[in-house]
């Protein structure tokens, strides 16, 4: 064999290996952070973790109960909030922004807010509810988790809008529709699989999110449903116990990031269910 | 098009009900010619155009609601600027510029310069950039082009799943797990060089520990960018190039990589947005002291981290302001960051014509 194929052979094995090894030490390093944290972390889950608030420094048992709840709450709210703003302004980027100045402005926007820091987010917030009205509030934080979850679900819902054929649309047209009917009852229906991987996308991203909370939250250490107060979540609650010296709290922070990594796993992997469905119908 | 068929027939059975008078009374004038059809259809005609303008005033009605929420996206993003600018202002006043190059971070002292915090933040962006894109670039030519069929799918899920994971976490294995690894098996081979770089004591935490973590939190992203933008290569570009007797690098370097280096380029950049911008994943490693140091085992902080570290107990006045300064800066940085990335993605695809 001449040279120069040997050549070329070696450069193309040397790539592949490289390429192979790339995976594996990507691949190994990601599953390692998943290995650990599960089993330091599943360990932790146990019922008091779900069933009482948060201890005292430097006390035994306790759990996150109290956190939980305010995540659940914070979150929950904040997706209810940001779903309708969501579709509907992703109906008109798809329905009628096609030309429109306007349109393509705001989509640079969300692209923009899609990415931006999600810290920046909490000092707006913090500008907007916390420094105005003088108290954190779990209002406040479910606001920042809204503004972090619409450009998602915009994004998504107008991407999906998009496939939907045209001849559909001038059908409806075409049977004397509306065309705030066309766009809920015929084009917004036949895509709804992918508008529900939208939203639940945009429930995984603000499950695990901490920074737009840590000065809008804040956290508590009692057990509240008061949305105007200061309130636990676990995010904050796995920050600020992970960074503490007492090895409870450590424990109850390996617990709580398990158990955050295992609901994002979870509703990423339904988002996927609920596309693929969509794609099968 | 493969979603013509999934359209729904129950919506479709709605569409109809509602089309059905109209279409009968727009046909009754040709075949019931009887004497009272002309009162008939003088009234079905009135129920039609008032239909018709009720249609029409709905139609206006949902576009002004839509157009208001898309208009409301609009007015966050410029909230958000606005508020920064305005709580920012009093330390823009006191400082000018002068706090973009300012050397010193003390609050006790009341003396606030962005330096160690910008610093911290490019540095821990830029070398997690570098160790991230060669890594992401591996995996997206596997899985692209050398991995079996039966692996490709599973592997690129389990890559956009982990690309999901919060970086609470990332942050959190790092500072438990990785560091006190790192500082018993890979800083003592890194002082071993001898270089100011990796010069002082391992303390595990630290601006390099902070670029690693930060460095895998972005391969999963960056991965799977590049593999969309490489899957966009049309078969037959490269399957001209292998009938020609090219290897698989061959092909890859000359064929794929020309074709999407635009696209490329930008999902690095998409990477090195969410990398400047991250808070989690570097507050809990970066070690967050104020101090400018050359080493990078040394302890920093990034503009995020000190955001997330100082803000919920800053003093009122000048530290708070300093603090809103600061996000101003990283907003700014991360803006233009994205914004090329955007411009690039775009000329990219137009380029490719799949736009």
């Amino acid at each position: 064999m001449s040279s120069i194929y040997l050549r070329r052979k070696i450069a193309d094995k040397l790539a592949l290996v490289l390429s192979l090894m790339a995976v594996v030490l990507g691949v190994s390093a990601l599953l390692w952070i998943l290995w650990t944290l599960f089993s330091n972390g599943l360990a932790a889950l146990t019922l008091n973790f779900f069933t009482q608030s948060t201890p005292a420094p430097g006390t035994e048992g306790g759990g996150m109960a109290n956190a939980i709840v305010g995540s659940i709450l914070m979150v929950g709210l904040a997706t209810l909030i940001s779903t309708p703003v969501g579709i509907l302004a992703g109906i008109y980027l798809a329905e009628y922004g096609d030309r429109s100045k306007f349109a393509s402005m705001t989509r640079f926007v969300l692209d923009v807010m899609l990415s931006a820091p999600s810290i920046v987010v909490g000092l707006f917030v913090y500008a907007l509810a916390v420094a105005t009205l003088r108290h954190f509030s779990g209002w406040a934080g479910t606001l920042a988790l809204a503004l972090i979850a619409v450009p998602v679900i915009v994004r998504t819902t107008e991407n999906m809008l998009r496939l939907v054929p045209g001849s559909l649309r001038e059908a409806a047209f075409a049977l004397g529709a509306p065309r705030w009917k066309v766009a809920i009852v015929v084009t917004l229906r036949a895509v709804r699989g992918g508008v529900v991987t939208g939203v639940l996308l945009a429930l995984a991203r603000i499950t695990g999110e901490t920074a737009p909370l840590l000065f809008t939250a804040l956290n508590n250490q009692f057990f509240s449903l008061n949305m105007s107060g200061p309130m636990a979540n676990l995010p904050v609650v796995i920050y600020n116990f992970a960074m503490s010296p007492y090895e409870n709290w450590q424990s109850l922070a390996w617990g709580g990031a398990a158990l955050i990594a295992l609901v994002v796993l979870a509703i990423n992997i339904a988002a996927r269910v609920a596309f693929s469905d969509k794609v099968q119908a | 098009m493969g979603c013509g068929g999934f359209a729904d027939t129950r919506a479709m059975d709605t569409m109809t009900l509602t089309a059905n008078t109209t279409v009968n009374s727009n046909s009754s004038p040709n075949t019931n010619v009887n004497s009272n059809s002309a009162g008939k259809d003088a009234g079905a005609l009135a129920e039609q155009a008032r239909r018709v303008a009720a249609f029409g005033l709905q139609d206006r009605l949902f576009k002004a609601v839509t157009f208001s929420f898309a208009a409301l996206v609009m007015l966050a993003l410029a909230g958000i600027l606005a508020s920064l600018l305005i709580k920012a202002w009093p330390t823009l006043e006191a400082y000018g510029l002068s706090f973009l190059v300012g050397t010193r971070w003390a609050p006790n002292e009341d003396v606030y310069g962005a330096v160690i915090a910008i610093y911290g933040t490019l540095v821990t962006s830029g070398i997690a950039l570098a160790l991230a894109v060669p890594l992401s670039f591996g995996i997206a030519v596997f899985l692209t082009e050398t991995c079996p069929t039966w692996l490709r799918q599973p592997l690129g899920t389990a890559i956009e799943l982990l690309a999901g994971v919060p970086s609470i976490i990332f942050g959190f294995w790092g500072l438990f797990v990785f560091a006190p690894i790192f500082q018993e098996y890979v800083q003592p081979l890194l002082a071993a060089t001898r270089l100011p770089l990796f010069s002082g004591p391992p303390l595990g935490i630290g601006i390099l520990t902070a670029s690693v973590i930060l460095a895998l939190m972005i391969i999963p992203f960056i991965a799977s960018v590049m593999r969309d933008v490489f899957q966009t290569v049309p078969p037959v570009l490269k399957e001209s190039a292998y009938g020609l007797g090219c290897t698989t690098w061959e092909v890859v370097r000359n064929i794929v990589l020309p074709y999407t280096r635009v696209g490329v380029v930008g999902g690095i950049m998409l990477g090195l947005g969410r990398a400047l911008g991250e808070t989690m994943a570097v507050t809990f490693v970066i070690g967050n002291a104020n101090r400018l140091a050359t080493s990078l085992f040394a302890p920093g902080n990034s503009i995020a981290s000190t955001l997330a570290n100082e803000f919920a107990e800053a003093a009122p006045g000048l530290h708070v302001s300093s603090l809103f300064a600061l996000g101003l800066v990283l907003f700014l940085i991360t803006f233009v960051v994205l914004a090329a990335a955007k411009w690039l993605i775009q000329s990219g695809e137009r380029a490719a014509g799949t736009k």
